[in-house]
């Protein structure tokens, strides 16, 4: 099953790599992971997607966990929860799909944020499925680039991730 | 009055209380060697290699519980480190690991001596310190000893860019340190404890398997008095030997690949299993599908990630075993209800069976020496008394099987990396911490030959280390699996062209016996042992064909065992 994993940890040279670290030395996937820094500058947030049994899973929070960086976790996946994505997609418009290219990206409501004579760059938030079913609707020769943020989650209500 | 940080170093260390460190000097940390130069509360034990500094430190470690320490230069000096800190990390002893690097401003430089400390021994640390300040080296000293030291633990290394350790700043070494990332659990959960405990009277065929967890948590006490009071079987792990006194009825011998029958059998049928302090490691389990398939599992562990991760257990407790054992010792005092003493009779009538097979004995008529009696022969003249270290392979197994562990800390060996080269150094550290015991080094011709340098660091020391080698001319674990599983096709298995060990012993100012006849081993051993202040190589010519039994062969469970 696909986990979205939030974890707060100390904001030090090198955190980031004790968990890809820790992925690929134990053989866990990464779908995504994202990183920046908090509200509070001693703190990083990251958000990672992976994929794996319950008891894979369990493994990896209490792996996770076992990293002395690492300050608090919460598997986002084990309650209601938001999730975002933001996608950056540069699409060849040629001279007869602006028209089509505008509509769908009205529909998934996404904005044109830079417009060429032949190009546009949409950008699009969402959950990943969307993302996906936004790229779906587009021929790939249209494609020119796409870049995607990772995902980021929360909790919804009173829940949170935080000290 | 503001220090240097080569001076800070030293008097953090102090602080700590730390009075031996093992080490190699190189550019990098020649500030800091200076300052221990100048002062004499600290012992400093230069090695032939940084492997057999970490392994010195681990033996140390390993035999007192306190932390070792280790301080090599930058670059190569590090990463001859890197397998003695592995073989640290894998068996979760608590060493700080200090290792120079090259001044700030030249790091990513690709400089002269210059490698990334900290990538490269991220994986096998339990954490590591790059120090970019000089005012940061003292709690970054304090951090790196409590995190080594509580918990489960584990090896920590600091690295120490040559620059800030000639800068200068106040001295100052924190009393107390607290991490808000790293708070290591202390106490069981006592409902969990309470389930566990009434889970346990009612078995009728416990078994109690433990491991290094037990020596490591200084529980063995607590782990006897439990057992005893309950009167049910104990096996140990190979790192958990001496967590309970072997000689003692309730104990059934090692369990595992080469464990023996009545431990194994017994895992294989018993209905409840109490697991202390151990990990449920592939060499333990055998055939994970096949194992202990009618227990309930109760799993005492320090490490949450420990619990399920190979076995599913029942009731996960999380706490220092120590902790957890007395307070199932006081549960136990508190209540009525005893074992079922019907049951666990008939227990030990069917463990007594499986033990009368007698699944160690060896011939004892040959004309070749057995390694196997030499090790019994070990244990006899050494009245069970001995630190014993070892290297990896047969003579590793042999030893296990045949030193008859009373106490905790007194066998010494690579369990978890299982490194070649270990005994000599690791026997150093020992003996360097227990001046007036006996230190025996269990070894054979392949494994002593990959830290064979350090007789020149026993020699300058004066450590009068037993060298006990098995040499049957060969890699014996390696000949034995081409023996079963490749059609004897001994492929690189042979040592050949060996040096004269008599003479390699007397080259390095020790004293060197070869030994080829079984009439001869005890009283070479006796005479040995009476050479009190001097470091014997013992060369025992031994069976090259004597394979290491019983076994479970690859994919077998634990009824499965091949037999002699």
């Amino acid at each position: 099953m696909r986990h979205i994993i939030s974890i707060l940890m100390e904001n030090e040279a090198g955190a980031l790599s004790r968990v890809a670290g820790l992925f690929s030395a134990r053989g866990y996937n990464i779908e995504s992971l994202t990183v920046a820094p908090t509200e509070d500058p001693s703190l990083s947030r990251m958000t990672l997607v992976t994929r794996g049994t319950d008891e894979i899973i369990e493994q990896i929070t209490k792996q996770l966990n076992k990293l002395i960086d690492v300050v608090k976790l919460m598997d986002m996946t084990e309650g209601p929860h938001i999730e975002r994505e933001m996608m950056l997609v540069k699409v060849n418009t040629g001279d007869d799909r602006r028209e089509e290219l505008k509509r769908n990206s009205d529909i998934f409501r996404g904005r044109i944020i830079d417009v060429t004579d032949k190009t546009y760059t949409i950008e699009l938030t969402g959950a990943g499925d969307k993302l996906d079913a936004f790229l779906e609707t587009l021929d790939p020769e249209v494609i020119i680039e796409v870049v995607r943020s990772g995902v980021s989650g929360i909790a919804r209500g009173d829940r949170a991730l935080k000290l | 009055m503001e220090v240097t940080g080569a001076e800070i170093f030293v008097r953090a260390l102090h602080d700590e209380g730390v009075e031996i460190i093992f080490g190699y000097p190189g550019g990098a940390v020649l500030h800091i060697y200076d300052a221990l130069y100048t002062q004499d509360k600290i012992q400093h034990i230069l090695t032939r290699h940084e492997q057999g500094a970490t392994h010195a430190a681990d033996g140390y470690a390993r035999s007192t519980g306190k932390p070792g320490v280790v301080i090599v230069t930058s670059g190569p000096g590090a990463t001859n480190a890197v397998t003695g800190i592995a073989t640290a990390y894998m068996d979760s002893i608590p060493l700080v690991v200090f290792t120079g690097q090259v001044p700030t401003h030249l790091i990513g430089n690709d400089a002269f001596q210059e490698a990334d400390n900290i990538g490269i021994t991220r994986p096998c640390v339990k954490h590591n310190f790059l120090v970019k300040d000089v005012s940061d080296i003292a709690v970054t000293i304090k951090k790196a000893f409590y995190v080594a030291t509580t918990g489960r633990p584990g090896p920590v290394v600091v690295d120490l860019p040559k620059d800030i350790t000639a800068h200068k700043a106040e001295y100052s070494y924190p009393e107390n340190i607290s991490m808000r990332s790293y708070n290591p659990v202390h106490v069981g959960h006592a409902g969990q404890i309470k389930r566990a405990v009434k889970l346990m009277l009612g078995a009728r065929r416990p078994m109690f398997y433990t491991g290094g967890g037990v020596i490591l948590g200084n529980a063995a006490a607590s782990l006897t008095e439990l057992a005893r009071a309950l009167d049910y079987p104990v096996t140990n792990t190979l790192m958990g030997l001496g967590g309970y006194p072997a000689t003692d009825r309730q104990f059934v011998g090692m369990l595992g690949m080469h464990g023996t029958y009545e431990a194994n059998m017994a895992m294989h049928h018993c209905d409840v299993l109490i697991a202390i302090g151990a990990r449920f490691d592939d060499r333990v389990t055998g055939n994970i599908e096949k194992f202990c398939p009618t227990a309930k599992i109760v799993h005492v562990d320090i490490d949450p990630a420990s619990i399920s991760k190979n076995v599913k257990v029942d009731i996960p407790i999380v706490g220092c075993v120590d902790n957890v054992l007395k307070a199932m010792l006081k549960l136990l005092g508190e209540g009525k209800r005893q074992p079922d003493s019907g049951a666990i009779k008939e227990w030990w009538q069917q463990i007594d069976e499986w033990r009368s097979k007698d699944c160690l004995k060896y011939d004892q008529g040959s004309e070749l020496i057995k390694p196997q009696y030499v090790l019994d022969t070990l244990y006899k003249v050494t009245d069970g008394d001995a630190y014993v270290t070892s290297d990896v392979g047969q003579h590793q197994m042999w030893a296990a099987q045949y030193y008859r562990f009373d106490k905790p800390r007194r066998w010494i060996n690579s369990g978890g990396l299982g490194t070649m080269g270990f005994g000599l150094p690791a026997a150093m550290g020992v003996q360097l911490a227990h001046r007036d015991a006996t230190v025996a080094c269990v070894t054979g011709e392949g494994s002593i030959q990959m830290c064979i340098q350090e007789l020149s660091t026993c020699l300058q020391y004066a450590l009068p280390i037993k060298i006990i080698n098995l040499n049957n001319r060969c890699l014996g674990m390696v000949r034995q699996w081409q023996e079963f599983f490749y059609q004897g096709r001994y492929a690189m298995s042979y040592m050949d062209a060996l040096p004269d060990f008599v003479k390699l012993a007397e080259s390095y100012g020790h004293v060197g016996m070869q030994i080829d006849k079984p009439e001869d081993v005890e009283s070479a051993l006796k005479e040995a042992m009476q050479l009190k202040d001097r470091l014997v190589f013992m060369d025992f010519i031994t069976d090259q064909t004597e394979n290491v039994y019983p076994m479970i062969p690859a994919g077998g469970g634990q009824n499965e065992m091949i037999l002699i």
